[in-house]
């Protein structure tokens, strides 16, 4: 949290204004029982209506010039507090969006997303409230205390000796309510995992007529909950009526005292009314001080959370010179290159050894946890290498500027993403400069147009995370998107899951279509996906067990011809008949 | 209460159905009103008591000790009596509010169990979740907020009025004509700043929607380079959220300070007036009796600030519990009829005549579909990605109900049956797998509870799954949920395979994964799958030629109907959308 208040810079003046003109608020706030004992004393004893008139109007004054400051110092608690948040969180969002995909992996998008939201904004409340009470409601505490000394020494004794029990009391109370509260909240995630499962899996449950069960499962996790629930109340409603004994057995004591003095002359009427009066303001604003500490103690630990990710040093280092490319035909190539994810005890990689022409099609196939993802991912410098190098047109990727390596690889994911916003400002994010034309052109071979025409051109606005298209349609746009790019290399990966065969197969001819100098990587499942490019890699838990045409891997590797038995079986007919066909193309 | 005038219609009824809910603990509700009755006076008669004993120490040897001891004891047991009836509202309190909570979330959770599929698939489970959880939880907030606060608010103020008046009636009613100022001024500033949330709740949601989407697909925006764009478009909505947030908690604070200053000047006034009569008319008015009238401003002119948060709190718990109500009312599915038919001993005829279904009246999806399915035959649906497939199990397993036709198993239309019977017959192996929270076995064990280890040994060897599960830590213990957990797609399949291999229902529906899982688990599915078919009706969602070429029918579904039926070579031969759709897999 420390060093999250640097960027308090510039809110300097704010932040101590704030709490400087709360101050001055309750400064006057504590002169109000004053000013009524002289009333009592002065006023009425003496019968002097002026000086009456006179306090009254002092006690208005008192209200205006509190409200002022009040008003003041809130003014620059919020903006102090507003201002510091907006900061943080431009800072936290840009230094997120520099991580690299190792980092992002390890944390996980949901604890960041998490941070950059609701840590934020319990951040923003706990500046903004702390502005605003840590100097009023200790001030006041001991102002009263303060103030009870200017009156008469020995009574002011009983506030020294109530504060501290009431702060016991106040705490103990709120401190048993704490890890109740934390145990309420674990219930309440039971519930809710609860009714969660039962609406993802409810074909299943009914399938298997598991209704009884589910809501005799609720009912005890409901009934354990509620239990937890009273108790914590129980708990948390002892505070008032705790609070309310002590102060009023202080109160006691101070008028039992307070009458001694009196009685000896010591101490007048309207004195006594004055301690009496300051007393009761003490209860209020010692509550107000708990709940601050405890926003304080949510908001310290958000900012913790926050500045963790701050200080998380992205683990790749980019140059911002261009390199000198080689001449030479090559696109890719793979130079015993090992890769292994952070936090993981094994490779994910290792020794993958392969060079891709430009113009090429290279298919990757392997079974799931084979590595074809990770393989494909070190091209455009998503993850970096552990042992030996990755080069792109003869060059160690890791020699490129971030913007310019990227702009070479284009690639579509394995889950289909797309953006809220237009059709076409989502394809721009292939190319901002891109023209409808070349849109149109990238729709067409990724098979989209179709979809795109039907759903109004260009202008359809896409829903965030594009949950108006269906996954196919989805598919098909990010496909587009790399396409838009005109990229050097373009990967599609694992890309046609969501389509058809007819589609896939129209795509695949598309591309091939396409072509050019664009190497392109088709990562699949699917042997039929993979079966025409030029050359095929088989992964079999991170390393290469074959490369090679279909035909000569049927021929030399086992995997292969496992996995492509294990798709057409006892299609041999079908299957040679499609070759034909295919070669005839 | 004033605003209470102001509950429009909608508000009204949900009103009565919340005290419809709260009704129920009526004697609960008696008890907590005779508490607050007794902690008020009790505390309101403080004051009253302290300046009793003020006027006792009236100066230097003016002192009353006798009097003094006797009225300070007085004060200490009305302080406990108090202090201990507060304590048990705030307990009975929480009880009523958490019970009816209680009551809501179980009433919510029952329908669910019993709400027509149409519904859960057709709302976003979040958002199902959400009434739920947090409007439930809302709702608790304002109904222990209404109860604590509202009732005794009423009778604080009712109660420091009577006293006052009792006192001295000059000075009540001062304060009685001067405290509505402050709760116009606390109103005036709400309406203000009311659209300032609602800019500051929106702009908030902007950027929270921008964040989530930015950062769950941040590799995708790091692989297009959109770093920079990105960062604009936040930075954009950030400012603005800025200046409408500045905005927001400058004004929303303001109504403390300024019901404090109104209350500030009704201080004044009475201290005014007080001090006047005091001196005009001595012995009407004594100090004591003044310190407890300022002290009772205070008192009176609380409940009076704060009740338009009440209200407010009220209102928002109103609008959660209707939408609680919502969901609580939801029509349910019908129920089986009480003359409902048993299926008995089920061999495998199921029959399809005329079926027509449709998920949106506008949509015809279904509009003849005719099948006769005889024992042990398979049938194999294909067709394009969304195009319906689905919906045939839909429809099989009595998700749905036909729009018309009907579907007969063994002769008996399955609306005529029980749902558990119909539901029964069939064993579901769906290609999204569903794991429930619990361990292993817990999921082998789901359609035959009481079932032995050795049987679900069996289930799981004959479904290929007993292997990877003995590998697992703790092998049948192991826990497992749908989310995350450490199981492969192809694993949770085979669990899914073995929950099915266990309980044996004499008709199979299943759903052939179409990529993700690798192909040596493949591989065993397969194996898995062809023993559970033998010799049991089977209904295939298929993807794989081998399974397809293998079944009896094939049912060929384009955009949600069926287009074309028969077996392969009939298919083939017809030359249609099968053969297109057969041969493309292998042209390039």
């Amino acid at each position: 949290m420390k060093k999250l208040l640097v960027h308090m810079r510039g809110y300097w003046r704010e932040s101590i204004l704030g709490p400087l003109f709360k101050l001055l608020e309750a400064v006057f706030e504590l002169f109000v029982p004053l000013v009524v004992a002289a009333v009592i004393d002065r006023g009425i004893r003496g019968g002097d209506r002026r000086y009456v008139l006179l306090m009254c109007l002092v006690l208005v004054a008192l209200g205006v010039v509190g409200l002022l400051s009040s008003v003041t110092a809130q003014y620059f608690a919020a903006k102090a507090a507003a201002g510091f948040a907006k900061k943080v969180k431009s800072i936290l969002f840009g230094h997120v969006q520099s991580l690299s995909f190792s980092e992002i992996d390890t944390l996980g998008t949901s604890t960041i997303i998490t941070r950059l939201t609701n840590d934020m904004n319990q951040i923003q409340n706990g500046v903004n409230l702390f502005l605003r009470l840590v100097m009023r409601s200790p001030f006041v505490v001991f102002g009263a205390m303060v103030m009870a000394f200017t009156i008469d020494a020995r009574a002011a004794v009983i506030f020294v000796v109530v504060i501290p029990i009431l702060s016991v009391v106040v705490f103990s109370v709120m401190l048993t309510c704490i890890p109740l509260y934390k145990k309420i909240q674990g219930r309440l995630d039971k519930v809710l995992g609860l009714i969660k499962e039962n609406l993802s899996g409810v074909r299943v449950i009914r399938a298997f007529r598991m209704e009884a069960n589910e809501t005799g499962e609720f009912d005890r996790r409901n009934e354990a909950l509620t239990r937890m629930q009273k108790r914590a109340g129980r708990f948390s409603a002892l505070m008032n009526p705790a609070t309310f004994i002590v102060i009023n057995i202080a109160i006691i004591c101070l008028i039992r005292s307070g009458a001694l003095r009196v009685d000896a002359g010591a101490l007048s009427q309207g004195q006594v009314v004055a301690l009496y009066n300051l007393m009761s303001q003490i209860l209020v604003e010692l509550i107000k001080m708990a709940t601050l500490i405890i926003t304080m103690t949510k908001a310290v630990a958000c900012g913790n959370r926050v500045q963790d990710v701050l200080e998380l040093r992205s683990s790749q280092i980019w140059p911002d010179v261009s390199p000198e490319e080689a001449i030479g035909d090559l696109a890719v190539e793979f130079r015993g290159v090992s890769l292994r994810y952070q936090n993981a005890g094994g490779n994910a990689l290792s020794g993958i050894d392969f060079a891709a022409k430009k113009g090429q099609t290279i298919g990757v196939i392997g079974g799931t946890g084979s590595g074809k993802s990770s393989l494909v991912h070190m091209i455009p410098r998503f993850y970096d290498a552990y042992g030996g190098e990755v080069l792109v047109n003869g060059v160690n990727v890791k020699d490129y500027p971030q913007k310019e390596l990227r702009a070479k690889v284009g690639i579509v994911p394995q889950k289909a993403v797309l953006f809220g916003g237009t059709l076409r400002e989502n394809m721009r994010w292939g190319d901002p400069n891109a023209t409808d034309e070349e849109i149109y052109e990238a729709l067409t071979t990724a098979q989209a147009k179709e979809v795109a025409d039907a759903k109004g051109g260009l202008d359809f606005v896409i829903g965030q995370g594009g949950k108006n298209l269906s996954g196919g349609q989805r598919q098909r746009f990010t496909i587009a998107r790399a396409l838009v790019k005109k990229p050097e290399i373009l990967i599609l990966d694992d890309s046609s899951s969501a389509l058809d065969f007819a589609t896939d197969a129209a795509l695949r001819r598309a591309v091939k279509a396409m072509g050019g100098r664009t190497t392109v990587f088709v990562v699949s499942q699917r042997a039929s996906s993979v079966q025409y490019a030029d050359r095929i890699i088989v992964l079999d838990d991170g390393e290469i067990a074959g490369i090679g045409t279909a035909e000569e891997l049927l021929q030399t590797c086992e995997v292969y011809k496992e996995i492509h038995e294990s798709q057409f079986k006892k299609e041999g007919a079908a299957s040679d008949a499609g070759q034909k066909k295919a070669e005839k193309n | 209460m004033q605003g209470k005038k102001r509950l429009k219609k909608t508000e009204k009824t949900t009103l009565k159905k919340v005290l419809r809910l709260v009704a129920r603990y009526r004697a609960w509700i008696v008890l907590s009103c005779v508490f607050a009755v007794c902690t008020v006076l009790a505390s309101l008669y403080v004051p009253v008591l302290v300046g009793r004993v003020i006027d006792l120490i009236f100066g230097a040897g003016q002192v009353d000790f006798e009097g003094l001891t006797r009225v300070l004891l007085a004060i200490g047991i009305v302080v406990a009596v108090s202090a201990v009836f507060q304590w048990f509202m705030s307990a009975v309190n929480n009880r009523i509010t958490f019970q009816v909570v209680r009551d809501m979330r179980k009433a919510a959770f029952h329908k669910l169990e019993i709400l027509p599929l149409k519904y859960i698939d057709s709302h976003p489970h979040g958002d199902i979740i959400n009434r739920v959880i947090s409007d439930v939880d809302q709702f608790a907030d304002g109904l222990l907020m209404g109860f604590t606060q509202l009732f005794s608010g009423i009778v604080t103020i009712a109660a420091t009025l009577v006293f006052m008046l009792a006192v001295n009636w000059h000075i009540a009613l001062v304060v009685v004509f001067l405290t509505p100022l402050s709760l116009f001024v606390a109103r005036f500033i709400a309406k203000k700043t009311y659209g300032l949330f609602m800019e500051q709740a929106e702009t908030r949601g902007e950027q929270s929607a921008m964040i989530n989407e930015t950062v769950a697909n941040l590799k995708v925006v790091q692989a297009f380079s959109h770093e920079a764009q990105s960062m604009k478009r936040f930075d954009e909505i950030n400012d603005r959220l800025e200046v409408c947030s500045r905005r927001a908690a400058f004004f929303s604070s303001l109504p403390n300070p300024t019901t404090r200053f109104v209350n500030s000047v009704i201080y004044a006034a009475v201290c005014f007036v007080g001090a006047f009569t005091a001196i005009a008319m001595p012995g009407t008015l004594s100090v004591g009796q003044l310190t407890a009238l300022l002290s009772y401003v205070i008192q009176y002119t609380k409940p009076f600030n704060e009740i338009s948060s009440v209200i407010t709190e009220l209102q928002n718990a109103l609008a959660c519990a209707a939408r609680i109500f919502e969901l609580i009312e939801e029509q349910p599915q019908p129920e089986d009829a009480a003359d409902a038919a048993t299926l008995g001993d089920i061999k495998g005829n199921v029959r399809l005549e005329h079926v027509a279904f449709s998920y949106v009246p506008e949509r015809k999806l279904i509009t003849d579909l005719s099948l006769t399915v005889k024992p042990g035959q398979r049938i194999a649906i294909v067709g394009p990605t969304g195009c319906g497939k689905t919906t045939v199990i839909n429809l099989l397993m009595r998700f749905y109900d036909v729009d018309g036709g009907r579907i007969l198993v063994e002769g008996t239309d399955i609306r005529d049956a029980m749902r558990r019977d119909v539901r029964g017959a069939y064993g579901m192996v769906l290609q999204e797998t569903w794991l429930k929270t619990g361990t292993v076995r817990d999921n082998i064990t789901l359609g035959k509870p009481g079932a032995t280890q050795e049987e679900v040994i069996l289930a799981a060897k004959a479904s290929h799954a007993h292997s990877f599960i003995m590998r697992l830590p703790k092998g049948y213990d192991t826990p497992v949920s749908d989310e995350g957990g450490s199981l492969s797609q192809g694993q949770k399949q085979l669990l899914c395979i073995a929950r099915v291999m266990l309980c044996l229902p004499p008709m199979l529906i299943l759903d052939e994964a179409t990529s993700s899982i690798d192909t040596r688990t493949e591989l065993k599915i397969q194996s898995a799958f062809s023993r559970l078919m033998q010799g049991r009706t089977s209904f295939i969602v298929a993807h794989r030629l081998s399974t397809i070429r293998e079944a009896d029918v094939i049912l060929v579904m384009r955009d949600g109907s069926i287009i074309e039926q028969g077996n392969h070579d009939e298919l083939l031969r017809q030359n249609g959308f099968y053969a297109k759709l057969y041969n493309s897999q292998f042209a390039v």
